[in-house]
């Protein structure tokens, strides 16, 4: 069972056609083998504990790398439950570029680090702000445009997301 | 009709017959994604975020040369530079130096507004550099050779089949881009080795934060990301009014942005970037080399703001407001001429839709803005959908005030009190004048009734009226009674004992000269429900010189109102009106017109006929005292005004309670508001605006009475639908039991 936070998350994620898989800290390594599509690149996680240094993918691309990538995977530090937003950093890994360029973004997200709503977020980002970390993107379901006459997903940025949700320790 | 009016009927059937369609289907979509975005995240909410957001906006043009300031030594403290441009000139040359220093000859660029405004591209191109626009709309009407016809979507009025059409002749594709799953991809592939290969990206900045130096931008596309993250160098350029303090005060319009443009709870991408950003560059001709091209340029940044006209805004307390403006689109989406025909009929040469007018009479001028400034009928639905507040219609009002004096420095439309056409002069003027004169009129009309409905029903003086006034002969004129209103009122006796209440009923133009009918169905019914009922001494309520621009006449109307009302106010009378147009002047334009105190009395003391009954009714008034409905059907229109204010319901309510089963129409607007629909060259327009709502009627009007809470509508699905329209309070007299 699914705490009530995970839940809610994973249900603005449906309603985003964004898919989602829960995982233990245990279980991360094989849940990121299982979702993404090789080739894939990465941008190391911003976490202690996770790492994608054991998975198939490739950290610190090549340009060639990146632009050949099906599946791009970061780590996010803030997810808003209410939205199903998670916020991407402009790091030195690479962050933006590997959440941007390949047709699937597979993001790593942190129970204990889902805000409850936009205002929450932004407290969030405030305390991030005055620590100095300061370019964050917040990125809600896959990119899209009206503006070919029907909606259409993938435009200049990823026609996938999924999310990977970490669990934390019971 | 005069030269002056650009925008001519010709014009506008033209684009009825190209852009209408697929601009009604967008704006229309678009609003109503609205309106359920705002339900959904709930009215209190959404009101105490715009409340919020005004507040900021109004703190921030107040302080911001302290902001642009803080701005500049923020930016400078990260590693970026800050440019002040005075105006088009001024930035484009800036940014042209940029682009030298850095030896680029290409650009990628985002959707920005800011940068239409000056012509970046052009001044760009003629500088040898290749310009791209990566918005999918914006390419769109880059490769179309066009101006955007709306703030949002500057696409918006083409179809998926002429994209096609044009991508096909433009391109040459080697298989036919025949979705737009096709052509997006086509554009993606296209755009992104633009993207690639660019020497700088430039985006424009939706908010700036003085604090932190960051930008943030609004896109769900993820072009925005990638033209600040891809070319080393990273241009933004906004208008200086975009400040705002910090990360703190960006949540409202966080939570704003996208309801009101396109109801999204949120846009794809809000990115808040302060760059130069941590994100390394990327070296392409490395292509196998690991870590981007393990390359070690710099990233470099250029924040260029512009003035351009908006610090005289700032000084100028009728403009101020449009400076608190943050491009949403949702006037536009809201405003029933624009869903008809578009910002390439109602926009100037950068922005579009209701408050256009405001933004071109200060950067561009009073010439461009009065090419489309009379498209806004005052209707202000436009008021409630605006997330910072801006009274936008009162914006139109001053412009057009203001393109009065401006075109004749002599104006004063005091002195035309009185008018009769004469024709030697003609021009827009004159029209003006007799439209704002229309109490004149009534009352000149009333007094020789019934000759004059006789007369001006004649073929000659219609053509005569059409030649020298622009009143279009399609459209039937109101009739004049004999008898107004206030003189049936005072020789009538009439003795309610003990009254619940004392009304002072105010006979606006029309009920009074016009629709006597509904006047003393009004009296009767309030009489019936235990109130007292006077009919004063009360002038027209300026309504009509205000929408012309006459605002020195509005004034004095106003002052000649608040003196008659005042009395009965402070006798303890209550206010009722029958036509909400005058209402809303009460409520909202008075404001302007009156002194605070002023205004405040007669705002509060005032309520819409419908609305009262209701409070009668709530305070224990017998329902018993009204014929019911027994089950008839109604189709009930109300007024423009009367939603903006939120008083809709009480009709509704109201017919109900009474046993009548109602029909609500859901359009914004029925097309007439007020002088509008007389005009010759607005007739198309107006019908095609009207059509909307007699779409909806037409199915139930057999069965159903039609009710319209005001004239103008009243007039529209008179001549539209079936003739015999009657407002609601009609329906409650005593007299049909
Ligand atoms: S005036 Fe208000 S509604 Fe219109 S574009 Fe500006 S912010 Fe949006």
């Amino acid at each position: 069972m699914e705490t009530g936070t995970i839940q809610e998350f994973q249900q603005s994620l449906s309603s985003l056609d964004t898919a989602s898989t829960v995982v233990s800290a245990d279980e991360f390594e094989a849940g990121i083998a299982d979702v993404i599509e090789t080739p894939a690149v990465g941008a190391e996680l911003p976490f202690d504990d996770l790492s994608l240094s054991e998975t198939p993918v490739t950290l610190d691309p090549s340009p060639a790398q990146l632009r050949g990538a099906t599946t791009g995977v970061t780590g996010s530090r803030m997810g808003i439950t209410s939205l199903g937003t998670v916020a991407v950093e402009s790091r030195e890994e690479g962050d933006e570029f590997v959440a941007l360029y390949p047709e699937r973004h597979v993001a790593v997200v942190r129970e204990r680090d889902l805000e409850a709503d936009l205002s929450d977020a932004f407290g969030w980002l405030r305390n991030e702000f005055e620590a100095g970390r300061q370019s964050f993107i917040l990125a809600t379901g896959p990119s899209s445009t009206g503006d070919m006459g029907a909606l259409v997903q993938g435009v200049h940025g990823p026609e996938h997301v999924h999310i990977v949700i970490v669990r934390d320790n019971e | 009709m005069s030269e002056s009016t650009k925008l001519d009927a010709d014009r506008i059937r033209t684009l009825l017959e190209t852009e209408s369609a697929e601009i009604k289907e967008n704006t229309r979509l678009f609003n109503a994604e609205r309106y359920d975005a705002v339900e959904a995240v709930g009215a209190e909410a959404h009101e105490g975020y715009r409340d919020r957001a005004r507040e900021i906006k109004e703190d921030a043009i107040e302080r911001l040369p302290e902001l642009i300031h803080q701005t500049r030594s923020a930016v400078e403290a990260n590693g970026g530079t800050v440019y002040v441009a005075d105006d088009a000139a001024d930035a484009n040359r800036y940014v042209s130096e940029v682009l030298d220093d850095e030896g680029a000859d290409s650009v990628v660029k985002s959707k920005s507004m800011t940068t239409e405004e000056i012509d970046l591209n052009e001044a760009l191109e003629a500088n040898d550099v290749d310009v791209w626009e990566t918005d999918l709309g914006e390419f769109v009407i880059q490769v179309a050779e066009e101006a955007p016809s709306h703030i949002v979507g500057p696409s918006l009025h083409k179809s998926r089949e002429e994209i096609t059409e044009l991508f096909e002749r433009e391109f040459d594709p080697d298989e036919s881009l025949d979705s737009a799953q096709k052509l997006t991809a086509f554009a993606r592939e296209y755009l992104g080795e633009r993207i690639d290969d660019a020497d700088v990206g430039i985006t424009g900045a939706n908010f700036v934060m003085a604090e932190s130096g960051s930008i943030a931008l609004v896109t769900n596309e993820g072009n925005a990301r990638k033209c600040a993250s891809i070319p080393d160098t990273h241009v933004a350029v906004a208008g200086i009014e975009k400040i705002i303090p910090s990360v703190a005060e960006l949540e409202p319009f966080a939570e704003l942005i996208s309801r009101s443009a396109t109801g999204q709870d949120i846009p794809q991408y809000l990115s808040l970037l302060t760059p130069p950003v941590d994100t390394p560059t990327i070296d392409f001709d490395r292509e196998d080399e690991p870590a981007f091209g393990g390359g070690d340029a710099e990233r470099d940044f250029h924040l260029v703001l512009i003035d351009n006209g908006r610090r005289a805004m700032r000084q100028d307390d009728e403009l101020r407001e449009t400076l608190y403006c943050i491009r949403c689109g949702a006037c536009a989406n809201s405003c029933a001429n624009f869903q008809s025909v578009g910002g390439h009929a109602f926009g100037g040469e950068t922005y579009t839709g209701g408050i256009a007018t405001g933004w071109e009479a200060g950067i561009e001028g009073l010439d461009v803005a009065e090419e489309f400034n009379d498209l806004c009928t005052g209707c202000s639905r436009c008021v409630n959908a605006c997330p910072v507040k801006i009274d936008i219609p009162w914006i139109n009002t001053v412009v057009r005030d203001r393109i009065n004096r401006g075109k004749d420095p002599g104006f004063d439309d005091l002195l035309v009190d009185g008018l009769v056409p004469d024709e030697e002069e003609s021009g827009t003027p004159l029209r003006k004048r007799f439209f704002g004169n229309f109490e004149t009129v009534a009352k000149l009309g009333s007094a020789t009734a019934p000759v004059s409905n006789a007369v001006a029903g004649t073929g000659a003086a219609r053509t005569a009226m059409e030649s020298v006034l622009g009143i279009d002969a399609r459209r039937d004129l109101p009739e004049f009674e004999r008898t107004t209103l206030r003189d049936w009122a005072q020789a009538r006796d009439t003795a309610v004992e003990d009254p619940m209440r004392r009304v002072a009923l105010y006979p606006d133009l029309y009920t009074n000269y016009v629709q006597t009918e509904r006047g003393k169905a009004a009296v009767r019914v309030l009489e019936a429900l235990g109130c007292e009922v006077v009919v004063p001494d009360a002038g027209g309520s300026g309504r009509a010189p205000l929408s012309q621009g006459m605002i020195a006449t509005a004034e004095e109307k106003a002052e000649g109102v608040a003196e008659s009302l005042l009395p009965y106010l402070d006798a303890g009378y209550d206010v009722v009106v029958v036509e909400p147009s005058d209402l809303a002047m009460f409520q909202r334009e008075y404001e302007k017109l009156l002194p605070a105190e002023t205004h405040e009395r007669i705002a509060e003391g005032s309520y819409e006929v419908m609305e009262f009954v209701y409070g009668l009714l709530e305070n224990g008034a017998e329902l018993d005292a009204l014929p019911g409905g027994e089950g008839d059907g109604v189709a009930y229109h109300s007024h423009c005004q009367q939603r903006t204010l939120g008083l809709e319901e009480y009709t509704k309510i109201v017919l109900e309670r009474l046993g009548y089963d109602v029909l609500t129409s859901d359009v914004e607007c029925c097309g007439m508001a007020g002088s509008f629909g007389y005009k010759s060259e607005y007739y198309d327009l107006s019908v095609d605006v009207g059509q909307s709502l007699v779409d909806q009627f037409e199915p139930a009007a057999d069965e159903r009475t039609v009710v319209a809470s005001g004239t103008s509508c009243m007039e529209q699905l008179d001549s539209l639908l079936a003739p015999g329209t009657r407002h609601p309070v009609e329906l409650l007299d005593p007299v049909r039991r």
